[in-house]
């Protein structure tokens, strides 16, 4: 047996010599530790394919390809068109006799018809018409006319449409592609900033070209204006009862379970919520900023009462014996010391649940914001709040949800807006909190 | 805006009586403030608020009563002969509530006059045009008493508003008069403000509770009138989703299980993807990393949760969908048929958790107490059998409370599986086929031109109950293991 149990013994190390079963642990060490550093790698891989892929897809809204053309209108050419029975179509002949004699200045020779310059520009002869007749004075003087090409041209440009994908129909044929290679060999067609994208308003579902997310932006503003007028008053009443006043029994009890439940409960839940007791029950206006406000702000109000009540808790309770001690009442010590001292970080709770707010996109879909075509601006202030509109979240969900691809590449747009911001909101409220941050 | 200025009265008439009762009780006392009981500001206050409180709670609770009276009174208008066979008393309402908005229109639009609107004699032709011509929707033909009713409607509701602004009216200047009234500096004025004020306050606190019921109620009345239309067991136990907007009425197969299966499928993926990673990197954050790394790395791995769902939602139907099949797709493994599937929707979810489930967890970790580790390291141990052996265990019951949580998230997530994970119910074990969820199927039957009476609509809302059920069972369960570890420790 002792011969056993000699041979079972494995060879002992020396502090200079390492046996296998250190060396065994000192690679499970390692392994272990690299397990961690992988997945804090992959968390941030996925981070950075998000943002490329945002970036990557969402920056091609941003720019749009026009035509530009100079010409100048002489007043024969505007009495002479303006006679005829098709005035324009005659304007439209007017343009492609000077993008013709353009292209002849550079030594280009392409064919190319009317129809052909319709695909690619839509109807042109209207658009020349509208303008000289609004700037009468600006005939016989050269003017230079910025055109929108035509969502698939733009799609050729940003790699959209390929001339293998392109299949010949009344919206483009592949031998326009021919004449778009030649004007963009002219500098006749270029890409631009795509101001109408930040400014416009959403179009029907054939136009993706001419979308913009402007009108969806005011019906957030709106939203979060409705938000933030009664989610702070409120949040901060509900949290200075909770924290300073609320005797312990069950009903502070119930409060606190209810807080604590309603900031777990799925965003869709309360847009059922929205959709049963705002439209069905008080009929207030579908797809309104006033009802998206309501939803929102009971979603919110969970995590303003949170982070109000922690900063709350912040102001040490020398601050509150003092101010008793001095003859003020509870009330007046709560609101006159330990209030203005807990407002920095009150304000940056409400700016991250105003940001939080502002990105939620699923109670907006039941209470009918995503139906709704955003084609105007808000008339005025009353308006902004109960006619229809979209938001920007509910907006880059209905561009998602359409068919085209033209779509797409302004939904990824839209997320850039929406980010930039949510990223401004957590900047300042980051700023706020350094700048005011105080230590007792 | 009538209603506006209502508002805007009812504010002046309380600044009035601030002013009022500040400059009264200032003159009884002589000017001279220490014989007044409370700060002058307190006596304006108190008579500020006692005019203008119970005047605007007179107007929300007139305008929330107001559509109940006015609807029984037209309503019992209606002979029961005009309702045709198909319709029903709910149906012929709402047609009178959009005729009535229709002649608003068109009274606004200069189509009619008031006093045409109003007459009895309102031809039922001419009243149909102009309400086309205002843009009203209302259907080809008006009948007599849908007409009538409608005119009625409009009659009560004027009426109706001008007695509610009297009334509110009337009842804030009672209030200013007593709070003026009060107003001696013998008046306990200071008190009486801070007793409405934490009034308000519990008012405030309350509406946490008020929404609560509003959900719970929202959620039953309409899961009983679904159940009333359709069998509760076909329901829970149906195998089938295939619900039918044609045929009112027609079969509709409504079972809840395939749905329950998309959804639980989704978040295990999502949980398989989100909780090692999460997990692991706690625990590097925790007890490997460098204050340093640490401080960049956490706040990077938490933008993930800032970002919005929607954001996600693209990502997975246009990015993360597209690169599986790709993979997974004909060309590839031949596994897949189309980006949105189980997989595309369980992945970005997960990446979604990854913050929740790491700061949860790092949390957790750090709240183990240091003496244990050191006791281990005394034992010889080294880092990586402390961790495994001392503090996950000590660890353990408050993470699967992060699990739990991170799973009702999961669980109630929306916009990523709508976007992502397709519209198809069915029961299949192939994580690349497309599924759906519960709340994928909430948002899809109550969109659109539904109609609330009908079951295929009112089914979202049993099924905003089971998910509300869900969520709300493991959120408790969750906050309940996490609180009880939570004080083990401390």
């Amino acid at each position: 047996m002792t011969d056993v149990s000699m041979e079972s013994a494995a060879p002992r190390g020396t502090l200079t010599t390492v046996d296998a079963r250190t060396k065994k642990r000192n690679a499970a060490e390692k392994r272990f530790r690299a397990y961690g550093l992988t997945a804090i790698v992959i968390g941030l891989f996925f981070l950075v394919v998000l943002a490329v892929s945002i970036i990557r897809s969402g920056l091609p809204a941003f720019t749009q390809t026009v035509v530009e053309v100079e010409f100048t209108l002489t007043q024969e050419q505007f009495d002479e068109a303006e006679s005829q029975l098709l005035k324009t179509k005659a304007y439209e002949n007017i343009f492609i006799a000077a993008l013709q004699s353009q292209l002849e200045q550079r030594g280009l020779n392409v064919a190319f018809d009317a129809a052909a310059i319709e695909r690619l520009l839509g109807k042109t002869g209207g658009t020349i018409r509208e303008y000289f007749r609004a700037n009468p004075d600006r005939i016989g003087t050269p003017v230079s006319f910025e055109l929108a090409a035509s969502s698939r041209v733009d799609g050729y440009f940003k790699g959209r449409v390929t001339r293998d994908s392109v299949v010949d129909s009344r919206f483009l044929m592949v031998t326009d592609l021919d004449l778009v290679d030649a004007l963009y060999d002219a500098g006749i067609i270029k890409s631009a900033f795509n101001w109408n994208f930040i400014t416009g308003a959403d179009t029907g579902v054939d136009n993706p070209g001419g979308a913009g997310i402007g009108v969806a932006v005011i019906g957030s503003f709106f939203m979060m204006l409705v938000v933030l007028v009664l989610s702070l008053p409120i949040g901060v009443a509900a949290s200075i009862y909770l924290e300073e006043f609320a005797p312990k029994n069950w009903f502070t009890d119930l409060i606190e379970v209810n807080i604590s439940n309603l900031a777990a409960v799925p965003s869709i839940v309360f847009g059922i919520l929205g959709l049963a007791v705002f439209i069905q029950f008080m009929h207030l206006p579908q797809s309104a900023p006033l009802v998206g406000g309501l939803v929102l702000t009971l979603m919110t109000l969970p995590t303003i009462i949170i982070s109000t009540r922690a900063s709350l808790k912040a102001v040490p309770p020398s601050i509150r014996e003092a101010a008793l001690g001095v003859g003020a009442s509870k009330m007046q010590t709560v609101f006159h010391h330990v209030l203005p001292l807990a407002a920095p970080g009150i304000l940056t709770g409400t700016i991250i649940g105003l940001a939080q707010a502002l990105g939620e996109t699923a109670p907006l879909l039941l209470i009918g914001m995503v139906g709704y075509i955003a084609r105007a601006y808000p008339e005025g202030v009353v308006s902004g709040f109960i006619d229809p509109n979209s938001a920007m979240p509910a907006q880059i969900y209905t561009w998602a949800a359409r068919a085209d691809a033209g779509f797409y590449e302004k939904a990824w747009g839209g997320i850039i807006i929406l980010l930039l911001f949510l990223l401004t909101m957590n900047l300042i409220a980051i700023i706020l909190r350094r700048r005011f941050e105080r230590r007792w | 805006m009538p209603l506006f200025w209502l508002f805007l009265i009812v504010l002046a008439i309380a600044a009035g009586a601030y002013l009022l009762a500040r400059s009264r009780v200032l003159s009884m006392a002589g000017d001279d403030r220490r014989a007044l009981h409370s700060l002058p500001s307190y006596y304006g206050s108190n008579a500020a608020m006692k005019s203008a409180v119970p005047a605007l709670l007179l107007l929300v609770a007139w305008l929330l009563a107001q559509p109940f009276i006015v609807d029984n009174a037209v309503s019992s208008l209606i002979p029961d002969a005009a309702i045709a066979d198909n319709s029903s008393r709910a149906l012929v309402m709402a047609e009178v509530r959009r005729t009535a908005d229709g002649l608003d229109m068109a009274v606004a639009s200069g189509g009619l006059t008031e006093a045409l609107a109003r007459s009895e004699g309102l031809d039922l032709d001419v009243a149909t045009s102009s309400l086309q011509e205002a843009g009203a929707i209302v259907t080809s033909q008006l009948t007599e008493p849908v007409l009538a009713a409608a005119q009625q409607f409009r009659a009560l509701n004027t009426i109706g508003a001008r007695w509610m602004s009297v009334a509110v009216i009337i009842v804030a200047l009672i209030g200013a008069t007593w709070g003026i009234r009060e107003a001696s500096p013998a008046f306990r004025a200071r008190n009486t403000v801070e007793r409405g004020v934490r009034a308000l306050l519990i008012a405030a606190a309350s509406i946490a509770i008020l929404t609560t019921l509003g959900i719970v109620l929202s959620l039953v009345f309409n899961t009983i009138e679904f159940f009333r239309l359709y069998p509760a067991s076909e329901f829970f136990f149906g195998l089938s989703w295939a619900p039918s907007f044609s045929g009112r009425g027609g079969a509709s197969d409504l079972g809840i299980l395939p749905l329950l299966w998309g959804t639980f499928y989704i978040s295990i993926v999502a949980l398989l993807v989100a909780v090692p990673v999460g997990l692991f990197a706690a625990i590097y954050l925790s007890e490997y990393a460098s204050p340093k790394v640490r401080a960049i790395a956490k706040p990077l791995l938490e933008v993930l949760a800032g970002i919005p769902t929607i954001v996600y939602g693209l990502f997975a139907l246009l990015t993360v969908g597209p690169l599986l099949v790709r993979v997974f797709g004909d060309d590839g493994l031949g596994w897949m048929q189309a980006g949105t599937a189980v997989m595309t929707a369980g992945l970005v979810m997960g990446i979604m958790l990854i913050p929740f489930v790491s700061s949860l967890s790092d949390d957790i970790i750090n709240a183990v107490p240091q003496a244990m580790r050191d006791g281990s390291y005394g034992l010889g141990a080294t880092q990586s059998e402390t961790i495994r052996q001392v503090v996950l265990p000590a660890a353990l019951p408050g993470i699967v409370g992060a699990i739990l949580l991170a799973a009702s998230r999961a669980i109630g997530e929306t916009m990523i599986v709508v976007l992502g994970a397709g519209a198809a119910a069915r029961l299949s074990l192939n994580p690349f086929e497309a599924m759906t969820t519960v709340t994928a199927k909430i948002v899809s039957q109550l969109t659109g031109d539904a109609d609330f009476a009908s079951p295929e609509a009112l089914v979202a809302f049993a099924l905003g109950m089971t998910l509300f059920v869900i969520t709300l069972g493991l959120n408790i369960f969750a906050l309940y293991i996490v609180r009880k570890y939570r004080e083990q420790y401390e």
